[in-house]
């Protein structure tokens, strides 16, 4: 079954922008999807039409087979939503924010308790549950979001930059959690700016820009449509190597650092092998950027440029 | 979690509203029970006791006992707007409304459920300002259900005005415009410390267009069985603006007027 299905979506704000030009969009139940795009691509109006918070000005939207129009209150019982910008009142306990969320999906408030602190438990926030949430730190407002929007168990979780602004630690143990999450069966759908975390969690990834799907496929297939990555190496002397070395564009960034850009049809091996005759020392190697990010950045170029 | 009805789920998600509701104003009671009860009590000494003293008698009773009955409404309309105006603005204003927006309560269960913080409010204020009038003077109640039912219409007549002033609030400051210009003005010359027909034939007929002049002098007839018009029109009137603002705060409500984009 599909968890969301959407079809020729179009906004225009009151101010004339046009910030979704008709796009279609499946996602299957149980996928980790991705939706990636530049600032002011359309993806935050996407999914504030999929929460009802944007109007759309055309188009239609189904959660789980629910029609946005037609069934709006059935299709938001298997949402969740974590926004993008800290949402909740600053003035609640962690405790009364999920309790009341709960509430407002029918859940009778023992009932809610109970889960409470099963939720608060699993994100670490059981212990701050009577705090002014104004008192969280910026990762434990990012938890408590997810915590609020997991309290009605939804089939459907979006998650909107959620790690956008955490440390790294608390960035991985999202990523553990989210992993479980969807490995419990919900369907997650994830924006995100770090690419290097849709690469790690998501399956399926769709890429937008200025109000059109410009990419939809598996992760996996849209990583293989990588023609060419930049490594970067760091060597112990760079022994005077020539700017191509049998075919490798080779750039000098200091003294012992090199950059070079290897096609799909080279391997690293070949490279090394001449490093070596010329008695080049490689000391650790790494990419230059993140894959996906290359490719999101030629796809979005593309685009720009046409 | 078995999956409640819409029926079920709103009824739970109203109980939600109307708990944060209560919740909210009575965390920061310092803020919103404390000073009408300060305010209420100076009105009674300066107003009541010491002007009151050389006045004499107002539509056949004691002016304490005239006025105790408009102090109380004032009270009662101040704080039912200002619960409802300020709550949701700062939902707004947080975003945490969209913790509503986005789940499936109806939109008839929001209006109810802050309508209902606002009544609880309006209520309370008004037990609290009644029982500080004991120290001052002790009124019998001609008409005990009448007297609580207009202060339930009125609480949720004014509840329905700060919904509608809030939606519209863009800013802070907007929250405070009507209850400064429009509201206050409208209590005073409402009839709270004199009869209407002290007034000028002209005067009189100007404050007859006047909201809150039905409301007070419904609630004091509840108390002193006395009345500047007739009591059945009073609630007639209190009805007919309910139910101009309920579908004007639902038509707002439902078209994401300041909600959504």
């Amino acid at each position: 079954m599909q968890a969301l299905r959407i079809r020729q979506l179009a906004k225009t704000y009151g101010n004339g922008v046009e910030a979704l030009k008709g796009i279609d969009l499946d996602v299957e139940e149980g996928d980790f999807f991705a939706l990636l795009g530049p600032n002011g691509a359309g993806k935050s109006t996407t999914i504030g039409i999929i929460a009802s918070l944007v109007n759309k000005s055309a188009g239609s939207v189904q959660v789980f087979g629910h029609d946005l129009v037609e069934d709006l209150a059935l299709a938001k019982t298997c949402l969740g939503l974590v926004p993008q910008e800290f949402n909740f009142s600053v003035f609640e306990t962690p405790l009364q924010i999920v309790v009341n969320q709960a509430g407002f999906y029918g859940m009778p408030r023992r009932e809610a308790l109970v889960r409470a602190e099963e939720v608060l438990n699993t994100l670490s926030l059981w212990d701050k549950r009577n705090v002014q949430s104004r008192t969280l730190s910026g990762g434990m407002k990012r938890r408590l979001m997810i915590a609020r929007a997991l309290m009605h168990r939804p089939r459907l979780l979006i998650l909107d930059e959620p790690t956008a602004g955490v440390d790294i630690e608390v960035r991985r143990s999202m990523w553990e959690f989210l992993r479980g999450l969807n490995a419990q069966g919900t369907t997650i759908i994830l924006t995100t700016h770090y690419l290097e975390e849709a690469e790690s969690l998501c399956r399926n990834i769709a890429i937008i820009d200025k109000g059109l799907i410009v990419e939809n496929t598996s992760m996996k297939a849209l990583l293989a449509t990588l023609d060419r990555e930049t490594f970067v190496l760091d060597v112990r002397h760079l022994n005077g190597l020539p700017e191509i070395l049998d075919g490798f564009p080779l750039r000098r960034v200091d003294e012992h650092t090199l950059e070079v850009e290897i096609s799909r049809e080279r391997n690293l091996n070949q490279l090394f092998g001449l490093l070596s005759e010329r008695g080049v020392e490689v000391m650790s190697m790494r990419n230059k950027a993140n894959r996906l990010e290359e490719l999101f950045l030629s796809l979005t170029e593309k685009k720009s440029a046409a | 979690m078995p999956t409640p009805s819409l029926r079920q789920l709103n009824w739970i998600a109203f109980q939600s509203i109307l708990v944060k509701e209560i919740t909210r104003f009575t965390r920061i009671w310092a803020q919103t029970l404390l000073p009408p009860a300060i305010t209420m009590t100076l009105y009674f000494v300066i107003f009541g006791k010491l002007i009151g003293s050389q006045i004499g008698d107002m539509g056949g009773h004691n002016y304490m006992a005239y006025i105790v009955p408009g102090i109380i409404m004032m009270s009662v309309i101040q704080n039912a707007y200002a619960n409802v105006v300020s709550s949701f603005f700062s939902a707004k204003f947080q975003r945490f409304v969209e913790e509503l927006l986005v789940s499936p309560v109806s939109n008839n269960t929001i209006l109810l459920g802050y309508l209902g913080g606002g009544v609880t409010r309006g209520v309370l204020v008004g037990l609290i300002v009644s029982l500080i009038s004991l120290f001052f003077i002790r009124i019998p109640i001609a008409h005990p259900w009448l007297v609580f039912l207009v202060v339930v219409l009125t609480s949720t007549l004014f509840s329905l005005g700060g919904f509608i002033n809030a939606v519209y609030a863009k800013k802070f400051d907007d929250i405070s415009i009507v209850p400064t210009f429009i509201l206050t003005p409208l209590t005073y010359l409402g009839g709270v410390f004199y009869s209407i027909s002290l007034l000028p034939e002209f005067w009189r007929g100007l404050a007859l267009a006047n909201p809150i002049l039905y409301m007070v002098n419904a609630f004091r007839y509840g108390f002193l069985g006395v009345s500047d018009i007739d009591v059945g029109v009073a609630i007639g009137m209190i009805l007919g603006f309910i139910a101009v603002l309920y579908a004007v705060s639902l038509h707002l409500l439902k078209r994401g007027i300041g909600l959504r984009s």
